[in-house]
């Protein structure tokens, strides 16, 4: 386990050499779409990745608490029945950037994944699918956060 | 280099449940430290799981996953001795790659 000391020691000395060369890690690394995971509500997000209106959908499965005392860590999984998804995200809608975790599909692997999220207030949780065939699916959650975990 | 993962993959007839738990800071860039400065953003962006060597998953993360963040998912068609891998890359171009048995 890294010390604090250590992590913040390690950030400044990057920082610094990042500053030096004028390179501002987004640019780092060509697949990762900063745009949508800066984009500050669902509908930018889904923009930027090229996704049209999500409909609501029973196939969608958002997993999660109803109420999470601690909002640095909230357990959230997304999954679904249906066959053909290209792509799983779960957005957050009231966090700073909606945008939380995008994952890829492939042939080998089930659509259903859970993760732990960091939730600023009480908010509704969506997981979206974007389909193969274009269509964009969604199921939404209401999770209540009684202590956010994005600021202080 | 950062701390190694942990990764337990089990299978249960033709399926594998592969759940992973990486050593990971994940600063979102919205907190401030003691002299009111931001921390900067530190987090995972880049997550790519193998099945014997075959990439099964890709994953672009946000700064709103959790500290030592966690990741469940299932494999398809894994067999016990099968070896699944996971590789990360963090904003900073610091990357860790793991490895398990499937059991």
């Amino acid at each position: 386990m890294q010390t604090r000391r250590q992590a913040l020691k390690k950030s400044a000395v990057v920082a610094g050499l990042l500053a030096s060369t004028g390179l501002f890690p987004q640019f780092a690394f060509a697949a990762y779409n900063t745009a949508a995971f800066e984009a500050k509500n669902i509908q930018d997000a889904l923009k930027a990745l090229g996704a049209g209106a999500p409909v609501e959908s029973k196939d969608i499965t958002v997993t999660g608490p109803d109420i999470a005392e601690n909002g640095a860590v909230v357990p959230l999984g997304v999954s679904t029945t249906l066959a053909g998804v290209k792509s799983m995200l779960i957005m957050v809608e009231k966090n700073p950037a909606s945008l939380t975790a995008l994952f890829h599909m492939t042939d080998s692997v089930e659509p259903s994944f859970s993760t732990r999220a960091k939730m600023g207030q009480s908010s509704d949780v969506y997981a979206i699918a974007l389909m193969g065939d274009g269509k964009v699916l969604f199921a939404k959650k209401e999770v209540k956060v009684t202590l956010g975990g994005c600021g202080g | 280099m950062a701390d190694p993962m942990r990764i337990r993959a089990q299978a249960a007839g033709d399926k594998t449940t592969v759940r992973v738990l990486m050593a990971h800071e994940m600063e979102g860039g919205q907190r401030k430290d003691a002299a009111g400065k931001i921390v900067p953003a530190w987090y995972i962006q880049e997550v790519t799981a193998t099945h014997n060597g075959k990439t099964v998953l890709t994953a672009e993360w946000g700064p709103a996953v959790s500290k030592n963040p966690f990741l469940q998912f299932v494999v398809k068609g894994a067999k016990a001795g099968d070896k699944i891998a996971v590789n990360w890359k963090d904003n900073k171009g610091d990357t860790r790659s793991d490895e398990a048995t499937v059991s």
